[in-house]
């Protein structure tokens, strides 16, 4: 039989383990190791929860009833290397959020909370992004675009960045 | 109005304001040095209660007061949870305070963590904020590096770890229990109180959760003293034994249709009018607000006529708002439908709903079904006394819930009935003009999706 491969790396482990003199208690860790794992594999797939859960001394369930509720971590595959949040709150959608959203999905051929074929872009709608000085706005990865138009945002979306952590 | 200097965003513009260096040589730290040698928990608690200051999180409770709730002589640990889940619409001050200047947030959560004898404190940090996150932690390393922050701090025998902790997208979160949950590692359910963090929070220990901002006039306090404090804003009301006043500058966010959106330090009490002319460069493109949001969508709506209310704590609640929330002032101008108001509000308040109890789960959905409804031509008046119902009846204050977030999705929704009803029925008459008048039941249109 062949072992199954692990979705975990021993760097991901070692990332979760240096959280827990934090925390009085391993399930504490349950969000903060599916973020380490969704910045390198872009989605927390069913294996990794399963790893979670056993690294953390947890259910799965438990550890994916977390992750669920949050409705952040896409599971079935990777969003895109750019992940593009739109907001569509009060004050953005004052200054034209909404059409901005639709005009990028538009633009790109993709749904909301879609990715692109190439795998580069995810676009998906976002509540306040806490920008609200410069609606309309959107964040992709790290990088705030500020005051953004159907243009500028889509010239700005096709420009590489770092990855989303 | 009064000529008043920036203390909260002193560090706006200055830079490398963000640094140690740049903290230290506008004064920061050296309260906290007097403090660790010559001052115990219960001066500060005293300083903190006598200087007014109320919580800047959005329920204006009495800071110092709260840290007295905890027990007495408690073995420990304590923890202190700081509130940086800023998910309220219309708000970014924390955003500004943590990215400009994390160190004035540090040096009160070491105050407040020295005052309420808590030697673990937690930054719950939204995940979209991710330049505070690094500048967060920039400064909480060098606040180790220089003594700060560790064990044994100052060789005062108190110490004190930071640690941030970042959330995934969920205003849930930012209610405090919701927030004990899910750094606990579980769904962000808000708990049923009592008992309150208190006595038992995190972990099941007592815990004190405050907001950031809240944390950065800890050590203004400190630094300026009460007497500065209390001579910023609006006193108590005498004629209202229930009315602690209030006290100190406040973080005014602007946004919508102002000429100048942005983060402004103002004396609490500052009106909304005052605010959007005088900072904000008035309504964009010489129009008129049709509606102003006072703190936050979940304080609900202002009229044109009603923009002379002060921003205090006392205010927004005179003209049938719920309160000042969290003092962002969104302007709405006098081109913008209220229906795609309410309808954006709505659809805000049901994608983030924790679904736990009922009148809310069911209350935010059907609120917005409804609204889209009414956007599709399909309204009928009768739908507007259903929204007043839903609003009417769903929150804690008639009840109903286990938290606010159902209070803050009713405000919206009552006051824009309310205040704005003419308008709503113009639209339905006009946008479905062979059935405005119908009451038989509809089908619902599609579901969606809830935290
Ligand atoms: C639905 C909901 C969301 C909230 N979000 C936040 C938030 O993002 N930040 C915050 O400081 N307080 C928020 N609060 C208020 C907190 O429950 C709590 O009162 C506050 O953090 C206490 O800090 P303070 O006393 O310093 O204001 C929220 C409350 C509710 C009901
Ligand atoms: S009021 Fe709404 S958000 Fe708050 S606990 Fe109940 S269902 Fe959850
Ligand atoms: S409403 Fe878009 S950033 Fe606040």
């Amino acid at each position: 039989m062949i072992a199954p491969k692990r979705v975990l790396t021993e760097e991901m482990v070692a990332q979760i383990e240096a959280l827990a003199p934090r925390y009085p208690n391993r399930r504490a860790l349950t969000l903060p190791a599916i973020h380490i794992v969704n910045a390198e594999l872009r989605h927390v797939p069913l294996e990794a929860v399963a790893e979670i859960a056993a690294v953390l001394g947890l259910a799965p369930a438990e550890v994916q009833d977390t992750l669920t509720f949050y409705q952040f971590f896409h599971q079935e595959k990777p969003h895109g290397k750019v992940r593009a949040f739109v907001c569509r709150s009060v004050s953005c959608a004052l200054r034209g959020g909404d059409q901005l959203l639709e005009h990028l999905c538009h633009k790109n051929g993709i749904e909301p909370y879609g990715t692109t074929a190439d795998g580069e872009l995810t676009i998906e709608p976002a509540e306040c992004l806490g920008a609200c000085d410069f609606a309309p706005c959107i964040l992709a990865n790290d990088d705030l675009l500020k005051n953004m138009t159907p243009e500028t945002a889509a010239a700005a979306l096709k420009q590489p960045r770092a990855k989303a952590t | 109005m009064q000529p008043f200097k920036p203390v909260l965003l002193e560090a706006v513009g200055v830079p490398d304001g963000n640094t140690l260096a740049s903290y230290k040589s506008r004064g920061g730290y050296a309260p906290l040095e007097q403090t660790l040698a010559g001052r115990q928990p219960a001066d500060v608690v005293e300083m903190v209660k006598s200087s007014g200051l109320r919580g800047r999180g959005g329920a204006g409770f009495s800071t110092g007061l709260k840290w007295t709730f905890l027990p007495k002589d408690h073995p420990g640990p304590i923890y202190l949870c700081v509130n940086a889940d800023e998910s309220e619409p219309g708000t970014f001050n924390n955003r500004i305070l943590m990215e400009d200047d994390p160190h004035q947030v540090i040096e009160g959560i070491i105050l407040s963590s020295f005052a309420t004898r808590a030697s673990t404190a937690y930054i719950y940090l939204r995940y979209e904020y991710p330049t505070a996150w690094h500048r967060l932690q920039a400064a909480i390393d060098e606040a180790y590096a220089a003594g700060y922050l560790g064990k044994n701090i100052r060789d005062s025998g108190f110490s004190l770890d930071i640690y941030l902790h970042r959330g995934a997208a969920a205003y849930i979160c930012g209610e405090e229990t919701g927030l004990i949950e899910s750094l606990e590692g579980k769904r962000a359910w808000p708990r049923i109180k009592p008992p309150f963090p208190a006595i038992e929070g995190l972990f099941r220990k007592p815990t004190v959760v405050n907001n950031i901002e809240t944390m950065a006039c800890v050590a203004q306090i400190a630094r300026r003293g009460v007497d500065w404090f209390k001579s910023i804003g609006v006193p108590a009301d005498p004629g209202n034994p229930r009315d602690p006043g209030s006290y100190g500058p406040k973080l005014y966010c602007l946004s919508g249709h102002v000429e100048k959106p942005g983060c402004y330090e103002a004396p609490l009490g500052i009106t909304a009018r005052e605010l959007i002319d005088h900072f904000g460069g008035g309504v964009w493109k010489g129009r008129r607000a049709k509606a102003v949001i006072p703190g936050g969508i979940s304080m609900g709506l202002m009229t044109e006529s009603e923009l002379d209310t002060p921003l205090d704590f006392a205010g927004p609640g005179r003209v049938g708002c719920l309160g000042l929330g969290t003092a962002a002032v969104v302007v709405i101008d006098d081109q913008t439908s209220i229906v795609d108001f309410l309808h954006n509000s709505c659809r805000f308040f049901a994608h983030e709903s924790c679904g736990q109890c009922t009148p809310c789960r069911e209350g935010t959905s059907w609120s917005l079904r409804m609204l889209e409804r009414i956007k599709a031509g399909k309204g009928r008046l009768k739908d507007l006394d259903l929204l007043a119902e839903i609003g009417n009846t769903m929150g804690m204050m008639p009840g109903s819930t286990i938290c606010g977030l159902a209070d803050g999705a009713a405000w919206p929704i009552k006051n824009a009935i309310k205040k704005f009803r003419g308008e709503f029925e113009d639209y339905i008459r006009s946008t479905n003009p062979s059935g405005w008048m119908v009451t038989d039941p509809v089908p619902a249109l599609q579901i969606v999706g809830a935290h």
